[in-house]
Protein backbone atom coordinates (compact mmCIF):
# COMPACT_ATOMS: atom_id res chain seq x y z
CA UNK A 1 0.00 0.00 0.00
CA UNK A 2 2.84 2.33 0.86
CA UNK A 3 6.25 1.99 -0.68
CA UNK A 4 9.05 4.35 0.28
CA UNK A 5 12.44 4.18 -1.36
CA UNK A 6 15.46 6.29 -0.52
CA UNK A 7 13.24 9.11 0.68
CA UNK A 8 15.34 12.15 1.57
CA UNK A 9 14.56 15.68 2.68
CA UNK A 10 17.46 18.07 2.69
CA UNK A 11 17.32 21.60 3.99
CA UNK A 12 19.87 24.32 3.51
CA UNK A 13 21.76 23.41 6.66
CA UNK A 14 20.76 19.90 7.62
CA UNK A 15 19.29 16.65 6.41
CA UNK A 16 15.94 15.99 8.07
CA UNK A 17 15.28 12.62 6.48
CA UNK A 18 18.12 10.58 5.10
CA UNK A 19 17.44 7.80 2.59
CA UNK A 20 14.59 6.06 4.34
CA UNK A 21 13.06 2.97 2.74
CA UNK A 22 10.21 0.83 4.01
CA UNK A 23 7.00 -0.79 2.87
CA UNK A 24 3.60 -1.10 4.46
CA UNK A 25 1.14 -3.79 3.41
CA UNK A 26 -2.57 -3.20 3.07
CA UNK A 27 -4.50 -3.14 6.34
CA UNK A 28 -1.45 -2.96 8.60
CA UNK A 29 -0.93 -0.57 11.48
CA UNK A 30 2.61 0.69 11.49
CA UNK A 31 4.17 2.65 14.30
CA UNK A 32 6.60 5.33 13.36
CA UNK A 33 8.92 5.56 16.28
CA UNK A 34 11.67 8.00 17.06
CA UNK A 35 12.77 10.70 19.45
CA UNK A 36 11.54 14.24 18.88
CA UNK A 37 13.21 15.75 15.85
CA UNK A 38 14.00 12.38 14.30
CA UNK A 39 12.23 13.22 11.05
CA UNK A 40 8.87 11.54 11.66
CA UNK A 41 6.75 14.55 10.79
CA UNK A 42 8.87 15.40 7.76
CA UNK A 43 8.48 11.86 6.41
CA UNK A 44 4.73 12.01 6.95
CA UNK A 45 4.52 15.38 5.26
CA UNK A 46 6.25 13.95 2.23
CA UNK A 47 3.87 10.99 2.14
CA UNK A 48 0.86 13.31 2.30
CA UNK A 49 2.22 15.53 -0.51
CA UNK A 50 2.49 18.48 1.87
CA UNK A 51 6.08 18.89 0.77
CA UNK A 52 8.06 17.23 -2.00
CA UNK A 53 11.04 14.99 -1.19
CA UNK A 54 14.50 16.19 -2.21
CA UNK A 55 15.39 12.70 -3.34
CA UNK A 56 13.86 9.26 -3.54
CA UNK A 57 10.33 8.13 -4.23
CA UNK A 58 7.24 7.36 -2.24
CA UNK A 59 4.22 5.53 -3.55
CA UNK A 60 0.82 5.51 -1.89
CA UNK A 61 -1.82 3.09 -3.19
CA UNK A 62 0.20 2.73 -6.38
CA UNK A 63 0.50 6.47 -7.08
CA UNK A 64 3.73 8.41 -6.90
CA UNK A 65 3.66 11.47 -4.61
CA UNK A 66 5.43 13.61 -7.19
CA UNK A 67 3.85 12.34 -10.41
CA UNK A 68 0.29 11.99 -9.16
CA UNK A 69 -0.18 14.08 -6.03
CA UNK A 70 -3.92 14.54 -6.64
CA UNK A 71 -4.55 10.78 -6.72
CA UNK A 72 -2.45 10.32 -3.58
CA UNK A 73 -4.29 13.11 -1.74
CA UNK A 74 -7.62 11.54 -2.65
CA UNK A 75 -6.57 8.31 -0.95
CA UNK A 76 -4.96 9.71 2.18
CA UNK A 77 -6.44 10.91 5.43
CA UNK A 78 -4.02 12.98 7.45
CA UNK A 79 -4.11 14.13 11.03
CA UNK A 80 -1.19 16.49 11.67
CA UNK A 81 0.28 16.89 15.15
CA UNK A 82 -2.01 19.83 15.87
CA UNK A 83 -5.44 18.95 14.43
CA UNK A 84 -6.17 21.33 11.54
CA UNK A 85 -9.35 22.83 12.98
CA UNK A 86 -11.09 26.16 12.50
CA UNK A 87 -11.98 27.20 16.06
CA UNK A 88 -14.82 29.47 14.91
CA UNK A 89 -16.66 26.67 13.07
CA UNK A 90 -19.12 24.22 14.54
CA UNK A 91 -18.21 20.54 14.43
CA UNK A 92 -20.80 19.43 11.85
CA UNK A 93 -20.15 22.50 9.75
CA UNK A 94 -16.41 21.86 9.77
CA UNK A 95 -16.87 18.23 8.73
CA UNK A 96 -19.18 19.38 5.94
CA UNK A 97 -16.48 21.75 4.70
CA UNK A 98 -13.84 19.01 4.83
CA UNK A 99 -16.11 16.54 3.03
CA UNK A 100 -16.54 19.09 0.23
CA UNK A 101 -12.85 19.78 -0.28
CA UNK A 102 -12.22 16.03 -0.18
CA UNK A 103 -14.64 15.75 -3.12
CA UNK A 104 -17.24 13.62 -1.37
CA UNK A 105 -20.28 13.41 -3.69
CA UNK A 106 -23.26 15.38 -2.39
CA UNK A 107 -25.45 12.29 -2.42
CA UNK A 108 -24.96 10.60 0.92
CA UNK A 109 -22.65 13.31 2.26
CA UNK A 110 -24.83 14.13 5.25
CA UNK A 111 -25.23 10.45 6.08
CA UNK A 112 -21.47 9.97 5.95
CA UNK A 113 -20.88 13.00 8.19
CA UNK A 114 -23.34 11.61 10.75
CA UNK A 115 -21.75 8.19 10.55
CA UNK A 116 -18.25 9.56 11.09
CA UNK A 117 -19.41 11.72 13.99
CA UNK A 118 -20.91 8.64 15.65
CA UNK A 119 -17.78 6.63 15.04
CA UNK A 120 -15.48 9.26 16.52
CA UNK A 121 -17.90 9.99 19.37
CA UNK A 122 -18.32 13.66 18.58
CA UNK A 123 -22.01 13.54 17.61
CA UNK A 124 -23.04 15.00 20.97
CA UNK A 125 -21.10 18.22 20.27
CA UNK A 126 -22.08 18.54 16.61
CA UNK A 127 -23.43 22.07 17.05
CA UNK A 128 -20.68 23.32 19.33
CA UNK A 129 -17.91 25.66 18.29
CA UNK A 130 -14.69 23.71 17.89
CA UNK A 131 -12.69 26.34 19.79
CA UNK A 132 -14.76 25.64 22.90
CA UNK A 133 -14.20 21.87 22.90
CA UNK A 134 -11.81 20.00 25.19
CA UNK A 135 -8.56 18.72 23.80
CA UNK A 136 -9.82 15.14 23.59
CA UNK A 137 -12.84 16.20 21.57
CA UNK A 138 -10.67 18.32 19.29
CA UNK A 139 -8.44 15.33 18.66
CA UNK A 140 -11.45 13.18 17.77
CA UNK A 141 -12.82 15.84 15.46
CA UNK A 142 -9.36 15.80 13.86
CA UNK A 143 -9.65 12.04 13.42
CA UNK A 144 -13.15 12.39 11.99
CA UNK A 145 -11.74 14.87 9.49
CA UNK A 146 -9.07 12.36 8.46
CA UNK A 147 -11.47 9.46 7.83
CA UNK A 148 -14.43 11.34 6.36
CA UNK A 149 -13.64 10.41 2.75
CA UNK A 150 -12.95 6.81 3.72
CA UNK A 151 -9.29 6.92 2.61
CA UNK A 152 -7.22 3.82 1.95
CA UNK A 153 -4.38 5.18 4.03
CA UNK A 154 -4.52 7.03 7.34
CA UNK A 155 -1.52 9.02 8.48
CA UNK A 156 -1.65 10.15 12.09
CA UNK A 157 1.07 12.35 13.54
CA UNK A 158 1.31 11.85 17.31
CA UNK A 159 -2.41 11.20 17.68
CA UNK A 160 -2.26 10.95 21.48
CA UNK A 161 0.12 13.76 22.36
CA UNK A 162 -1.18 16.22 24.90
CA UNK A 163 -4.18 14.14 25.94
CA UNK A 164 -4.96 12.95 29.46
CA UNK A 165 -4.70 9.20 30.18
CA UNK A 166 -8.41 8.61 29.73
CA UNK A 167 -8.47 10.42 26.38
CA UNK A 168 -5.34 8.54 25.32
CA UNK A 169 -7.12 5.23 25.91
CA UNK A 170 -10.17 6.36 23.97
CA UNK A 171 -8.07 7.53 21.06
CA UNK A 172 -6.10 4.27 20.99
CA UNK A 173 -9.29 2.25 21.00
CA UNK A 174 -10.63 4.29 18.15
CA UNK A 175 -7.45 3.83 16.11
CA UNK A 176 -7.55 0.10 16.73
CA UNK A 177 -11.15 0.01 15.52
CA UNK A 178 -10.24 1.90 12.37
CA UNK A 179 -7.48 -0.53 11.55
CA UNK A 180 -9.75 -2.97 9.79
CA UNK A 181 -10.69 -0.58 7.02
CA UNK A 182 -7.57 1.47 6.60
CA UNK A 183 -3.84 1.08 6.36
CA UNK A 184 -2.52 3.21 9.20
CA UNK A 185 0.80 4.87 9.87
CA UNK A 186 1.03 6.59 13.21
CA UNK A 187 3.99 8.36 14.68
CA UNK A 188 4.77 8.53 18.32
CA UNK A 189 7.60 8.80 20.79
CA UNK A 190 5.58 6.92 23.38
CA UNK A 191 6.75 3.33 23.25
CA UNK A 192 3.98 1.42 25.03
CA UNK A 193 1.63 2.90 22.48
CA UNK A 194 3.39 1.07 19.70
CA UNK A 195 3.38 -2.15 21.68
CA UNK A 196 -0.33 -1.77 22.24
CA UNK A 197 -1.59 -0.76 18.83
CA UNK A 198 0.92 -1.52 16.12
CA UNK A 199 1.82 -4.67 14.26
CA UNK A 200 5.00 -3.31 12.79
CA UNK A 201 7.48 -0.69 13.86
CA UNK A 202 9.64 1.62 11.83
CA UNK A 203 12.25 3.16 14.08
CA UNK A 204 14.07 6.25 12.94
CA UNK A 205 16.60 8.43 14.67
CA UNK A 206 18.32 11.52 13.35
CA UNK A 207 16.62 11.11 10.00
CA UNK A 208 17.96 7.60 9.43
CA UNK A 209 16.14 4.30 9.47
CA UNK A 210 17.30 2.26 12.47
CA UNK A 211 15.07 -0.80 12.31
CA UNK A 212 11.89 -2.02 10.77
CA UNK A 213 10.27 -5.21 11.96
CA UNK A 214 7.22 -6.62 13.69
CA UNK A 215 6.83 -5.68 17.32
CA UNK A 216 7.08 -9.34 18.39
CA UNK A 217 10.30 -9.95 16.50
CA UNK A 218 11.92 -6.86 17.85
CA UNK A 219 11.18 -7.75 21.45
CA UNK A 220 12.37 -11.35 21.23
CA UNK A 221 15.27 -11.38 18.83
CA UNK A 222 17.18 -8.33 19.59
CA UNK A 223 19.20 -9.42 22.51
CA UNK A 224 20.57 -12.79 23.60
CA UNK A 225 20.17 -11.78 27.24
CA UNK A 226 17.22 -11.87 29.60
CA UNK A 227 16.70 -9.57 32.52
CA UNK A 228 15.73 -10.84 35.97
CA UNK A 229 14.61 -8.89 39.01
CA UNK A 230 15.61 -10.26 42.42
CA UNK A 231 14.84 -9.22 45.98
CA UNK A 232 16.47 -10.80 48.97
CA UNK A 233 15.82 -10.35 52.69
CA UNK A 234 18.29 -11.28 55.36
CA UNK A 235 21.56 -10.93 53.51
CA UNK A 236 23.77 -7.92 53.04
CA UNK A 237 24.41 -6.68 49.58
CA UNK A 238 28.06 -7.65 49.24
CA UNK A 239 27.63 -11.28 50.27
CA UNK A 240 24.58 -11.82 48.05
CA UNK A 241 26.48 -10.31 45.18
CA UNK A 242 29.46 -12.50 45.88
CA UNK A 243 27.21 -15.60 45.93
CA UNK A 244 25.47 -14.62 42.67
CA UNK A 245 28.78 -14.12 40.90
CA UNK A 246 29.52 -17.81 41.33
CA UNK A 247 26.49 -18.85 39.24
CA UNK A 248 27.35 -19.67 35.65
CA UNK A 249 25.42 -17.75 33.01
CA UNK A 250 25.01 -14.53 34.94
CA UNK A 251 26.48 -11.71 32.93
CA UNK A 252 25.93 -8.65 35.03
CA UNK A 253 24.48 -7.84 38.43
CA UNK A 254 23.30 -4.34 39.23
CA UNK A 255 22.08 -3.20 42.62
CA UNK A 256 18.79 -1.37 42.66
CA UNK A 257 18.89 1.15 45.49
CA UNK A 258 16.00 0.57 47.94
CA UNK A 259 15.94 1.35 51.63
CA UNK A 260 16.23 -1.64 53.92
CA UNK A 261 15.97 -4.32 51.23
CA UNK A 262 18.44 -5.77 48.82
CA UNK A 263 17.31 -5.66 45.22
CA UNK A 264 19.17 -6.54 42.08
CA UNK A 265 18.68 -6.50 38.39
CA UNK A 266 20.46 -9.37 36.74
CA UNK A 267 21.37 -9.76 33.11
CA UNK A 268 21.71 -13.43 32.31
CA UNK A 269 22.37 -15.65 29.31
CA UNK A 270 19.06 -16.58 27.78
CA UNK A 271 20.22 -20.07 26.79
CA UNK A 272 20.98 -21.14 30.35
CA UNK A 273 17.92 -21.11 32.56
CA UNK A 274 19.49 -19.48 35.60
CA UNK A 275 16.41 -18.74 37.67
CA UNK A 276 16.15 -22.09 39.54
CA UNK A 277 19.87 -21.87 40.19
CA UNK A 278 19.52 -18.41 41.72
CA UNK A 279 16.61 -19.58 43.89
CA UNK A 280 18.60 -22.53 45.21
CA UNK A 281 21.62 -20.36 45.94
CA UNK A 282 19.64 -17.81 47.94
CA UNK A 283 17.70 -20.36 49.98
CA UNK A 284 20.83 -22.46 50.48
CA UNK A 285 22.64 -19.49 51.99
CA UNK A 286 19.88 -19.10 54.58
CA UNK A 287 18.44 -15.89 53.18
CA UNK A 288 14.83 -15.30 52.28
CA UNK A 289 13.90 -15.11 48.65
CA UNK A 290 11.36 -12.35 48.45
CA UNK A 291 10.99 -11.83 44.75
CA UNK A 292 12.33 -13.42 41.60
CA UNK A 293 10.90 -12.80 38.18
CA UNK A 294 11.84 -12.20 34.61
CA UNK A 295 11.59 -8.70 33.26
CA UNK A 296 10.49 -8.81 29.66
CA UNK A 297 12.62 -6.72 27.42
CA UNK A 298 10.47 -3.69 26.75
CA UNK A 299 10.40 -1.88 23.50
CA UNK A 300 11.73 1.03 25.46
CA UNK A 301 15.01 -0.73 26.13
CA UNK A 302 15.25 -1.91 22.56
CA UNK A 303 14.59 1.55 21.37
CA UNK A 304 17.20 3.10 23.61
CA UNK A 305 19.68 0.45 22.62
CA UNK A 306 19.06 0.83 18.90
CA UNK A 307 19.13 4.60 18.87
CA UNK A 308 22.19 4.87 21.09
CA UNK A 309 24.03 2.16 19.14
CA UNK A 310 23.41 4.14 16.03
CA UNK A 311 24.89 7.14 17.68
CA UNK A 312 28.01 5.25 18.69
CA UNK A 313 28.45 3.89 15.19
CA UNK B 1 -15.81 23.88 -8.23
CA UNK B 2 -13.94 23.83 -4.98
CA UNK B 3 -12.90 27.49 -5.16
CA UNK B 4 -16.49 28.30 -4.20
CA UNK B 5 -16.29 25.95 -1.21
CA UNK B 6 -13.20 27.82 -0.03
CA UNK B 7 -14.85 31.19 -0.74
CA UNK B 8 -17.88 30.16 1.27
CA UNK B 9 -15.69 29.06 4.15
CA UNK B 10 -13.79 32.36 4.08
CA UNK B 11 -17.01 34.35 4.16
CA UNK B 12 -18.37 32.14 6.88
CA UNK B 13 -15.26 32.77 9.01
CA UNK B 14 -15.43 36.53 8.42
CA UNK B 15 -18.95 36.62 9.79
CA UNK B 16 -18.22 34.22 12.64
CA UNK B 17 -15.51 36.44 14.05
CA UNK B 18 -16.02 39.94 15.37
CA UNK B 19 -13.73 41.24 12.61
CA UNK B 20 -16.46 41.49 9.98
CA UNK B 21 -18.82 43.39 12.26
CA UNK B 22 -16.06 45.70 13.45
CA UNK B 23 -15.02 46.52 9.91
CA UNK B 24 -18.63 46.92 8.78
CA UNK B 25 -19.44 49.27 11.65
CA UNK B 26 -16.30 51.30 11.10
CA UNK B 27 -16.87 51.47 7.35
CA UNK B 28 -20.52 52.48 7.70
CA UNK B 29 -19.64 55.18 10.21
CA UNK B 30 -16.80 56.70 8.21
CA UNK B 31 -18.50 56.60 4.82
CA UNK B 32 -21.71 57.84 6.44
CA UNK B 33 -19.79 60.84 7.74
CA UNK B 34 -18.29 61.47 4.29
CA UNK B 35 -21.74 61.33 2.79
CA UNK B 36 -23.18 63.64 5.42
CA UNK B 37 -20.48 66.25 4.94
CA UNK B 38 -20.63 66.00 1.14
CA UNK B 39 -24.38 66.54 1.18
CA UNK B 40 -24.03 69.41 3.67
CA UNK B 41 -21.42 71.06 1.50
CA UNK B 42 -23.60 70.53 -1.56
CA UNK B 43 -26.63 72.13 0.12
CA UNK B 44 -24.64 75.16 1.24
CA UNK B 45 -23.14 75.67 -2.21
CA UNK B 46 -26.42 75.24 -4.07
CA UNK B 47 -28.03 77.74 -1.69
CA UNK B 48 -25.27 80.23 -2.54
CA UNK B 49 -25.70 79.53 -6.25
CA UNK B 50 -29.42 80.17 -6.01
CA UNK B 51 -28.82 83.47 -4.19
CA UNK B 52 -26.35 84.54 -6.88
CA UNK B 53 -29.04 83.88 -9.47
CA UNK B 54 -27.54 80.79 -11.09
CA UNK B 55 -30.26 79.23 -13.20
CA UNK B 56 -28.97 75.65 -13.77
CA UNK B 57 -29.09 73.48 -10.66
CA UNK B 58 -25.88 71.86 -9.36
CA UNK B 59 -25.24 68.26 -10.36
CA UNK B 60 -25.61 65.79 -7.48
CA UNK B 61 -23.57 63.17 -9.26
CA UNK B 62 -20.69 65.58 -9.68
CA UNK B 63 -20.81 67.21 -6.25
CA UNK B 64 -21.86 64.38 -3.96
CA UNK B 65 -21.50 60.96 -5.55
CA UNK B 66 -18.07 61.56 -7.05
CA UNK B 67 -16.60 62.89 -3.80
CA UNK B 68 -18.10 60.17 -1.67
CA UNK B 69 -16.90 57.42 -4.00
CA UNK B 70 -13.37 58.88 -4.03
CA UNK B 71 -13.39 58.96 -0.24
CA UNK B 72 -14.62 55.37 -0.05
CA UNK B 73 -11.79 54.29 -2.32
CA UNK B 74 -9.29 55.78 0.13
CA UNK B 75 -10.96 54.24 3.18
CA UNK B 76 -10.78 50.91 1.35
CA UNK B 77 -7.00 51.24 1.32
CA UNK B 78 -7.02 51.20 5.11
CA UNK B 79 -9.55 48.44 5.53
CA UNK B 80 -8.34 45.90 3.01
CA UNK B 81 -5.14 44.98 4.87
CA UNK B 82 -7.34 44.22 7.89
CA UNK B 83 -9.47 41.91 5.77
CA UNK B 84 -6.60 40.00 4.21
CA UNK B 85 -4.07 39.84 7.03
CA UNK B 86 -5.53 36.60 8.35
CA UNK B 87 -5.95 34.96 4.96
CA UNK B 88 -2.93 32.67 4.77
CA UNK B 89 -1.04 33.80 7.88
CA UNK B 90 -3.68 32.41 10.23
CA UNK B 91 -3.97 29.12 8.33
CA UNK B 92 -0.22 28.73 8.57
CA UNK B 93 -0.13 29.58 12.25
CA UNK B 94 -2.92 27.22 13.28
CA UNK B 95 -1.85 24.45 10.90
CA UNK B 96 -5.08 24.34 8.91
CA UNK B 97 -2.97 25.02 5.84
CA UNK B 98 -1.93 21.36 6.14
CA UNK B 99 -5.55 20.33 5.70
CA UNK B 100 -5.94 22.48 2.60
CA UNK B 101 -2.67 21.41 0.99
CA UNK B 102 -3.13 17.70 1.68
CA UNK B 103 -6.70 17.76 0.33
CA UNK B 104 -7.27 17.14 -3.37
CA UNK B 105 -7.35 20.87 -4.12
CA UNK B 106 -5.33 22.78 -6.65
CA UNK B 107 -3.37 25.73 -5.26
CA UNK B 108 -5.29 27.94 -7.68
CA UNK B 109 -8.58 26.80 -6.15
CA UNK B 110 -7.39 27.72 -2.67
CA UNK B 111 -6.07 31.12 -3.75
CA UNK B 112 -8.99 32.12 -5.95
CA UNK B 113 -11.41 30.90 -3.29
CA UNK B 114 -9.76 33.07 -0.65
CA UNK B 115 -9.74 36.07 -2.97
CA UNK B 116 -13.34 35.54 -3.98
CA UNK B 117 -14.48 35.26 -0.36
CA UNK B 118 -12.69 38.51 0.51
CA UNK B 119 -14.14 40.20 -2.56
CA UNK B 120 -17.69 39.28 -1.60
CA UNK B 121 -16.99 40.59 1.90
CA UNK B 122 -15.73 43.85 0.39
CA UNK B 123 -18.77 44.03 -1.88
CA UNK B 124 -20.93 43.71 1.25
CA UNK B 125 -19.12 46.70 2.73
CA UNK B 126 -19.71 48.69 -0.46
CA UNK B 127 -23.35 47.65 -0.30
CA UNK B 128 -23.57 49.37 3.08
CA UNK B 129 -22.45 52.64 1.54
CA UNK B 130 -24.96 52.25 -1.27
CA UNK B 131 -27.70 52.74 1.34
CA UNK B 132 -26.54 56.37 1.61
CA UNK B 133 -26.75 56.80 -2.12
CA UNK B 134 -30.29 55.48 -2.21
CA UNK B 135 -31.45 58.26 0.15
CA UNK B 136 -30.48 60.77 -2.55
CA UNK B 137 -33.38 59.52 -4.64
CA UNK B 138 -35.82 60.64 -1.95
CA UNK B 139 -34.93 64.26 -2.65
CA UNK B 140 -33.78 64.31 -6.27
CA UNK B 141 -33.10 62.33 -9.38
CA UNK B 142 -29.38 61.68 -9.64
CA UNK B 143 -28.21 59.72 -12.66
CA UNK B 144 -27.69 56.08 -11.60
CA UNK B 145 -25.17 55.23 -14.32
CA UNK B 146 -22.13 57.07 -12.91
CA UNK B 147 -22.88 55.43 -9.55
CA UNK B 148 -22.83 51.96 -11.04
CA UNK B 149 -19.58 52.72 -12.85
CA UNK B 150 -18.15 54.15 -9.63
CA UNK B 151 -19.01 51.03 -7.67
CA UNK B 152 -17.57 48.86 -10.44
CA UNK B 153 -14.36 50.85 -10.09
CA UNK B 154 -14.37 50.41 -6.31
CA UNK B 155 -14.84 46.68 -6.74
CA UNK B 156 -11.98 46.46 -9.23
CA UNK B 157 -9.71 48.52 -7.01
CA UNK B 158 -10.72 46.41 -4.04
CA UNK B 159 -10.02 43.23 -6.00
CA UNK B 160 -6.52 44.45 -6.85
CA UNK B 161 -5.70 45.44 -3.27
CA UNK B 162 -7.18 42.20 -1.89
CA UNK B 163 -4.95 40.21 -4.23
CA UNK B 164 -1.92 42.14 -2.96
CA UNK B 165 -3.04 41.71 0.65
CA UNK B 166 -3.44 37.96 0.17
CA UNK B 167 0.00 37.77 -1.42
CA UNK B 168 1.52 39.51 1.61
CA UNK B 169 -0.40 37.26 4.00
CA UNK B 170 1.00 34.18 2.23
CA UNK B 171 4.57 35.21 3.03
CA UNK B 172 4.23 35.13 6.82
CA UNK B 173 2.59 33.20 9.61
CA UNK B 174 2.09 36.31 11.73
CA UNK B 175 -1.12 38.14 10.90
CA UNK B 176 0.04 41.37 12.54
CA UNK B 177 3.08 41.44 10.27
CA UNK B 178 0.80 40.73 7.30
CA UNK B 179 -1.53 43.53 8.36
CA UNK B 180 1.18 46.14 8.87
CA UNK B 181 3.03 45.22 5.66
CA UNK B 182 -0.24 45.23 3.73
CA UNK B 183 -1.08 48.63 5.14
CA UNK B 184 2.33 50.05 4.12
CA UNK B 185 1.99 48.70 0.58
CA UNK B 186 -1.55 50.05 0.21
CA UNK B 187 -0.43 53.43 1.50
CA UNK B 188 2.47 53.50 -0.96
CA UNK B 189 0.22 52.50 -3.85
CA UNK B 190 -2.01 55.40 -2.91
CA UNK B 191 0.64 58.11 -2.81
CA UNK B 192 2.85 56.92 -5.65
CA UNK B 193 1.25 59.31 -8.11
CA UNK B 194 2.55 62.26 -6.11
CA UNK B 195 5.90 61.84 -7.85
CA UNK B 196 4.54 63.54 -10.97
CA UNK B 197 3.65 66.60 -8.91
CA UNK B 198 7.20 67.90 -8.92
CA UNK B 199 8.75 66.32 -12.00
CA UNK B 200 6.95 64.69 -14.90
CA UNK B 201 9.85 62.57 -16.18
CA UNK B 202 9.16 59.26 -17.90
CA UNK B 203 10.26 57.28 -14.84
CA UNK B 204 7.97 59.26 -12.59
CA UNK B 205 5.10 58.73 -14.99
CA UNK B 206 5.70 55.01 -14.85
CA UNK B 207 5.79 55.11 -11.05
CA UNK B 208 2.60 57.17 -11.00
CA UNK B 209 0.95 54.65 -13.28
CA UNK B 210 1.38 51.99 -10.60
CA UNK B 211 -0.61 54.09 -8.13
CA UNK B 212 -3.95 52.47 -7.41
CA UNK B 213 -5.92 55.61 -6.73
CA UNK B 214 -5.14 57.52 -9.92
CA UNK B 215 -6.81 54.75 -11.90
CA UNK B 216 -9.97 55.23 -9.92
CA UNK B 217 -10.44 58.87 -10.92
CA UNK B 218 -12.11 58.12 -14.22
CA UNK B 219 -14.47 55.60 -12.57
CA UNK B 220 -15.47 58.23 -10.00
CA UNK B 221 -16.44 60.50 -12.87
CA UNK B 222 -18.59 57.74 -14.31
CA UNK B 223 -16.21 56.87 -17.12
CA UNK B 224 -15.09 53.31 -17.83
CA UNK B 225 -11.60 53.72 -19.26
CA UNK B 226 -10.23 50.52 -20.73
CA UNK B 227 -6.68 51.29 -19.61
CA UNK B 228 -7.82 51.52 -16.01
CA UNK B 229 -9.78 48.27 -16.24
CA UNK B 230 -6.69 46.61 -17.73
CA UNK B 231 -4.58 48.04 -14.91
CA UNK B 232 -6.80 46.63 -12.16
CA UNK B 233 -7.19 43.24 -13.81
CA UNK B 234 -3.42 43.06 -14.30
CA UNK B 235 -2.90 43.80 -10.61
CA UNK B 236 -5.41 41.09 -9.63
CA UNK B 237 -3.85 38.46 -11.87
CA UNK B 238 -0.32 39.40 -10.87
CA UNK B 239 -1.16 39.38 -7.16
CA UNK B 240 -2.84 35.98 -7.32
CA UNK B 241 -0.13 34.53 -9.55
CA UNK B 242 2.60 35.65 -7.14
CA UNK B 243 0.58 34.15 -4.27
CA UNK B 244 0.72 30.82 -6.11
CA UNK B 245 4.50 31.17 -6.43
CA UNK B 246 4.70 32.03 -2.75
CA UNK B 247 2.70 28.91 -1.84
CA UNK B 248 5.01 26.85 -3.96
CA UNK B 249 8.11 28.23 -2.29
CA UNK B 250 6.56 27.66 1.12
CA UNK B 251 6.11 24.02 0.16
CA UNK B 252 9.77 23.62 -0.75
CA UNK B 253 11.05 25.37 2.33
CA UNK B 254 8.44 24.19 4.82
Amino acid sequence: MIKVEGLTKRYARHVAVDHISFEVAKGQIVGFLGPNGAGKTTTMRMLTCFMPPTEGTAEVAGYDVIQNPMEVKRRIGYLPETPPLYPDMEVAEYLDFVSRIKNLPSAGRQARINQVMERCAVADVRNKEIGKLSKGYKQRVGLAQAIIHNPDVLILDEPTSGLDPHQIMETRDLIRELAGDHTIILSTHILPEVEQICERVVIIAKGKLVATDTVANLTTNLRGAETIALEVIGGDEASVRERLDRIAGILKVTTVPTDGRVRFTIDADKEKNVRPEIARAIIGSGWELHELHGVSMSLENIFLELTSNKEAA
Amino acid sequence: MNAFTIAKKELNLYFRSPIAYGIMGFFALVTGFFFYSAVGFFLQRSMQMAQMGQSTPMNVDEWVVRNVLSNISVVGLFLIPMMTMRSFAEEKRTGTIELLITSPLRDSEIIIGKWLGALVMYATLLGLTAVNMVTLYAYGTPDWRPMVVGYLGLLLQGGALLAIGILISSTTRNQIVAGVAGFCVCLLLWVLDWVTAFEASTLNKVIAYISVVSHFESFAKGVVDLKDVVYYITMIVLGLFLTARSMDSMRWRA
